[in-house]
């Protein structure tokens, strides 16, 4: 919402400077969103006449000025603009002052041998235009030492403010002037009913044959009127606020929006077909060419304006460009009616149709102003215009907006905390607010609300929750009842005493040591996010959506899952994992020169009704160089070391933990697990990922990537730890090497060996695997490190070879191997 | 001669060739005894001059035929075959997955780091946590109830315009989830889950069709909701400028509360910090930016959530994580956050062993 000073100061009589204006205005509620001050930039640039204009002795393209600036004395100015001559009478900027087209500071100089003390200026130094041919050529009446912007007129400054959703009546001047004036910045200029009388019977009749369509509607004509340009005054207003002015009629409609709120519609009289305008519903197959030249495919859900021949406006939100006027109309007809806000939400949003008629009505318009505002615009034609009224043409009943609300003091001093607002001060602001006083004691107010105010004690039912109990539902719905109209009066006295006037409080707390913010689980995420980062992997942040076609390389892509309307067709998919997102970061990285990464992310995986939150990481290329360590390429052991380490810093027991190689097919087949605890739940998966998503995602080097399920891991038990295992004899450890079928997991191995003997044997781990030429087709060579411990007393030779008898026999029981010798 | 025959037999000699090619280099020679220089196919084709002008014309119809159909077959095999090479090289490649990783990750702590969103989200966990605050969740797919409806924005609302929201395929009860537009559903879970008193914070993922310099169709948010008795606007604009100065550490940096509008709370309020605009530092010159917004909870939203507004009283506020991270570190730029750029990644991140605590500052 724009408007220029002077508009507002028609409805606000004020001494309060624009400083002053902007300031409150954002205060409450009606945020500044910019000011266009012209005259502010050009304040110092004053009218000057040259005195005389003579050649410059040293440049053939240059002249030497003298200059008169109005205040007595006459000043050397040296100047390049070809119609710079004695008698002319221009802009003159001074030492100090900044040309707005260059943002320089002028300052007094010396031009070749001349000195110049100031600058005549064109008009797009001044950033007036574009014109720089010459200087700017004013009429030789205009006032010698004058401010330029003030004698053009410029000194108007235009506010534009950002009108919330809820406040209708703050879509017209005369509404920010009640906001201004209630917060002690003035006086509202009251609307006074001018009496017309009317010359002859409407030509034109209004019938209501739906009242969805229409509740309410006034009209007249106006005849013998001329429809040219309208005044200069509203022109220059309409432009400032970046509106086309068109004529005087429809000027005048314009008039009326921004002014008062009140959209009003002119028809030409002699363009409509039949006596009646028909307030009603469309019908399949109608259409309207509305005055903005596009043509609407109408439905029975909109409410149109018609005559014989057809619709000729959607009502409230755009005029037919049929019976719309002109400047060859003598006779129009004024529509002022009250549509419903719902019903022209619904349409406008239908045809994305965005009027300023629209903005306000499905805000709700001042269900009072019709009759009033008909009046006023009646006058303004008449004015503007010429001609004679018709009588009023009304259908349907007005509004029922009447309404009470009630403020109990105690309650309003419930929210400002120690700044208890006085009763008078409440009222005053409530009075100021156009609310009026029904009854009042010293505990509470009962107000009328005013007519124009739509948003306190706003229709609209409550939507409470289906799973409610009934009761609950019922007290929680009779206690809005009941304090939601105070909640209103609350916001407006607050708004407008200033929410800067109550004093901050601290938040008690409960305690002074607060108990965790975190839930365990919450607090597991972060660690698991800390971990992969403590491992070398940058934590990202990527789009939840992708391309279907990526997204399918990594598992379904249910429909349910699409998006309807996506922003670009890339993003329309939510994804199955996030090692999908990372993957393509690790691409794109690639491309930039950059192959080797380790990326993770704490984020959703989508799956149809619930979302999975996982830890999940990608490396890609190899280990950075080092004289220690030779390069290599990452392989599935790397991505499994860092589901691993997830894991056993989320307090997951890994001894329970299984590796199974049915991993989903974004793996490469032979070089992925799945994490298991017990043979149901999936902790994580790992692996080399597959050559063909590899391809298809154009990752050159080898990649891992590993998803851990943070939500399928069991909530930590709170478990004291038991006494540790101290025995006072050393462990003793013996190397077992096993021959075995390349097939069997070294895993099987393992846990036989560590199972061989409970009592002695307390670890067991594989230490050395070998594939190769020396060895049987299809076998390896795996070698176990198995821990004895002593418990009673330190163990004999014999004892540990029956213990070693006991492993070699278990391992070979399990899988087949066989002891190498 | 039979026109057909010999083509016929052509067809399925080549095809049985194929099938019994086992390998690439099999395959390639069945191809070029068929499509080759000298291939079968290829001498039928030069031996059409050979025959009389009323008979070509047919005979060349039937060969054409021939060698698209002959081509196809070849395709089709090389596919095959590649496929059957590449699930042999993978079976081939099998590893034991049973062993144990390297102690060691294939790269050093300091190769990584915490993303500037996940940081601040952890830094207001620190803060709000010592105002007693506990965090809660919400999914990112919501019902349109949990997302509007229980906020106070019917359909028809002028507010649902500015949301810009993306919508997924209705479900049973025809009506369409959406990527939520804000975290405000996690309030009315959170009413709907608990008893008050609450108080509580929502940092998360949001979504709005809306991709320029300044948005991204995701981002993130952090909802805060207080619900108890006796809680004031005093108790709302304390706690935030309580928030403000801790997380942007600046001990007396202005703040600015501003009447305005939502649907879920009213009194409703935006607010300011102090900056200046000329040299982007906060808490210095005379101007505003704002940051946030915050009210006092609409009964509305009570209501619908089961919470007699009679009884309770609670503020709420939302405010984006992505603009203030970029206010306190000065970072220019809204798009890389999402790109994974390592460059950019390794420049912003933070240390994992340093995690935010008010113990050593945030």
């Amino acid at each position: 919402m724009k408007f220029p000073l002077s508009w507002l100061k028609t409805h606000l009589e004020t001494e309060a400077s624009l400083e002053e204006i902007l300031a409150c205005l954002n205060t409450i509620g009606l945020e500044v969103e910019g000011v266009e001050d012209k005259a502010r930039a050009l304040a110092s640039f004053r009218i000057a006449r040259v005195v005389e204009a003579t050649q410059h002795p040293n440049a053939d393209r240059l002249r030497a000025l003298t200059v008169d600036a109005g205040d007595g004395k006459l000043l050397s100015v040296v100047c390049g603009a070809p119609n710079a001559r004695t008698g002319l009478v221009g802009v003159l900027a001074m030492p100090g002052d900044t040309i707005p087209a260059t943002g320089t500071v002028l300052k007094v100089g010396e031009i070749r041998g001349v000195k110049s003390e100031g600058m005549m200026c064109s008009a797009r130094e001044l950033g007036l235009g574009e014109d720089h041919s010459g200087i700017i050529d004013l009429p030789a009446d205009a006032p010698i030492g004058a401010s330029y912007a003030a004698w053009a007129g410029m000194d108007d400054p235009v506010i534009e403010i950002s009108v919330t959703p809820n406040r209708g009546d703050a879509l017209s001047v005369h509404g920010v002037a009640r906001d201004l004036a209630a917060a002690g910045l003035g006086r509202l200029k009251p609307l006074v009913s001018p009496s017309i009388a009317p010359a002859y019977p409407s030509p034109l009749t209004w019938r209501i044959e739906d009242p969805r369509a229409c509740h309410y509607v006034l009209g007249r004509a106006v005849r013998g009127v001329t429809n040219g340009p309208s005044p200069k005054w509203l022109q220059d207003w309409l432009s400032a606020i970046g509106q086309r002015p068109i004529s005087a009629l429809v000027d005048v409609t314009n008039l009326f929006t921004y002014g008062l709120g009140r959209p009003l519609h002119v028809f030409d009289v002699a363009k409509v077909k039949g006596g009646t305008l028909t307030m009603r519903m469309a019908q399949d197959g109608e259409s309207l060419l509305a005055l903005n030249g596009k043509t609407y495919a109408l439905t029975p859900e909109d409410g149109i304006i018609a005559d014989e021949s057809g619709p000729e406006a959607l009502g409230g939100i755009i005029g037919g460009e049929p019976t719309g006027c002109d400047e060859g109309t003598t006779e129009c007809f004024i529509e002022c009616a009250i549509f419903d806000p719902v019903r022209i939400a619904l349409s406008g949003r239908r045809h994305d149709v965005r009027t300023d008629a629209r903005a306000r009505f499905e805000r709700g318009v001042d269900q009072a102003l019709p009759a009033l505002a008909l009046e006023l615009a009646t006058q303004t034609i008449l004015q503007l215009c010429g001609g004679e009224a018709s009588t009023v043409a009304e259908a349907g009943t007005p509004p029922a907006w009447q309404r009470n609300a009630t403020l109990r003091f105690e309650r309003l001093a419930s929210y400002g905390g120690d700044a208890a607002v006085l009763p008078a001060e409440a009222v005053g602001i409530l009075e100021r607010l156009g609310f009026t006083v029904v009854s009042q004691d010293a505990a509470q107010v009962t107000v009328a609300v005013p007519s124009w105010r739509n948003d306190i004690i706003a229709a609209g039912e409550l939507t409470q929750a289906p799973e409610l109990p009934a009761d609950r539902a019922a007290k929680a719905a009779e206690g809005c009842a009941a304090i939601e109209p105070e909640c209103d009066l609350i916001e407006e006295v607050l708004r407008i005493r200033g929410l800067n006037t109550i004093p901050p409080v601290s938040l008690p707390v409960a305690s002074a040591v607060p108990p965790a913010a975190l839930t365990p689980r919450q607090s597991r995420a972060v660690l698991a996010r800390r971990t992969l980062a403590a491992r070398g992997m940058l934590d990202c942040v990527s789009y939840g959506f992708m391309e279907g076609r990526t997204a399918a390389l990594f598992g379904e892509t249910p429909e349910s899952l699409r998006v309807e309307n996506p922003i670009a067709a890339d993003l329309d998919q939510m994804r199955p994992t996030p090692v999908a997102s990372l993957l393509l970061a690790a691409s794109r990285n690639a491309a930039r020169g950059y192959p080797d990464v380790a990326l993770s992310e704490l984020g959703a995986a989508y799956r149809p009704g619930m979302q999975l939150q996982v830890a999940a990481g990608v490396r890609v290329g190899h280990t950075p160089r080092h004289w220690a360590e030779a390069s290599r390429a990452v392989d599935a052991m790397d991505a499994k070391g860092d589901v691993l380490a997830v894991l056993a810093a989320l307090g997951v027991p890994m001894a329970g933990v299984q590796v199974t190689t049915d991993a989903p097919g974004f793996y490469h087949p032979g070089r992925a697990g799945v994490v298991r605890q017990g043979p149901k739940t999936v902790l994580a998966t790992f692996g080399e990922i597959h050559p063909k998503v590899r391809a298809a995602l154009d990752i050159a080097g080898p990649a891992v990537g590993f998803e851990v399920f943070l939500d399928a891991i069991p909530d930590p038990k709170r478990r004291k730890r038991g006494a540790p295992d101290l025995p006072a004899f050393q462990p003793v450890r013996r190397d077992f090497a096993f021959l075995v079928d390349a097939t069997v997991p070294a895993e099987t191995l393992r846990r036989a060996a560590l199972g061989a003997d409970r009592t002695l044997i307390t670890e067991a781990a594989i230490f050395d695997r070998y594939a190769g030429d020396k060895l049987p087709e299809g076998k390896v060579s795996l070698a176990v490190q198995v821990t004895l411990q002593p418990r009673d007393a330190t163990l004999t030779d014999a004892a540990i070879e029956a213990v070693a008898e006991k492993v070699v026999a278990a391992v070979t029981k399990a899988s087949g191997a066989v002891l190498r010798a | 001669m039979s026109d057909t025959n010999d083509l016929a037999a052509l067809r399925d000699s080549t095809a049985q060739q194929l099938a019994a090619a086992a390998d690439l280099r099999a395959w390639d020679a069945v191809r070029v005894a068929v499509l080759g220089k000298s291939g079968s196919l290829t001498g039928l084709l030069k031996g059409l001059g050979a025959i009389a002008p009323e008979a070509r014309k047919e005979r060349g119809a039937s060969l054409n035929r021939l060698k698209g159909e002959l081509e196809g077959l070849v395709e089709a095999r090389r596919t095959a075959l590649e496929e059957a090479a590449l699930d042999a090289r993978l079976a081939a490649e099998r590893l034991d997955v049973t062993l144990s990783p390297r102690p060691f990750p294939p790269s050093g702590a300091e190769a990584g780091g915490i993303h500037p969103i996940s940081r601040t989200m952890e830094e207001i966990t620190a803060i709000f946590g010592a105002m007693g605050f506990a965090v809660a969740e919400g999914p990112d797919i919501e019902s349109d109830w949990l997302n509007f409806g229980a906020l106070n924005i019917p359909e028809h609302h002028p507010a649902r315009q500015d949301h810009d929201t993306f919508y997924l395929p209705a479900g049973a009860d025809g009506r369409r989830p959406v990527l939520r537009t804000h975290t405000s559903p996690v309030q009315a879970r959170t009413m709907l889950g608990q008893e008050p008193p609450i108080r509580i914070i929502a940092p998360g993922r949001t979504w709005r069709a809306d991709h320029d310099a300044t948005h991204s169709p995701m981002f993130h948010q952090v909802e805060g909701l207080v619900i108890d008795r006796g809680i004031t606007l005093g108790h709302l604009k304390g706690c935030l400028i309580d928030f403000l100065r801790a997380f942007f550490d600046i001990r007396d940096l202005p703040v600015r509360f501003r009447a305005s509008y939502f649907p879920f709370t009213e009194p409703s309020m935006e607010v300011d910090i102090g900056w200046s605009r000329k040299t982007g530092e906060l808490g210095k010159g005379s101007d505003w930016l704002e940051i946030l917004g915050s009210g006092m909870v609409h009964p509305k939203v009570l209501a619908n959530c089961g919470i007699d507004p009679r009884e309770w009283q609670g503020f709420a506020f939302g405010m984006g994580i992505e603009r203030i991270t970029m206010l306190k570190h000065g970072m220019p730029d809204l798009r890389p956050f999402y790109e994974s750029d390592l460059r950019w990644l390794r420049h912003w991140a933070s240390d994992p062993l340093s995690p935010p605590s008010l113990a050593e500052g945030v």
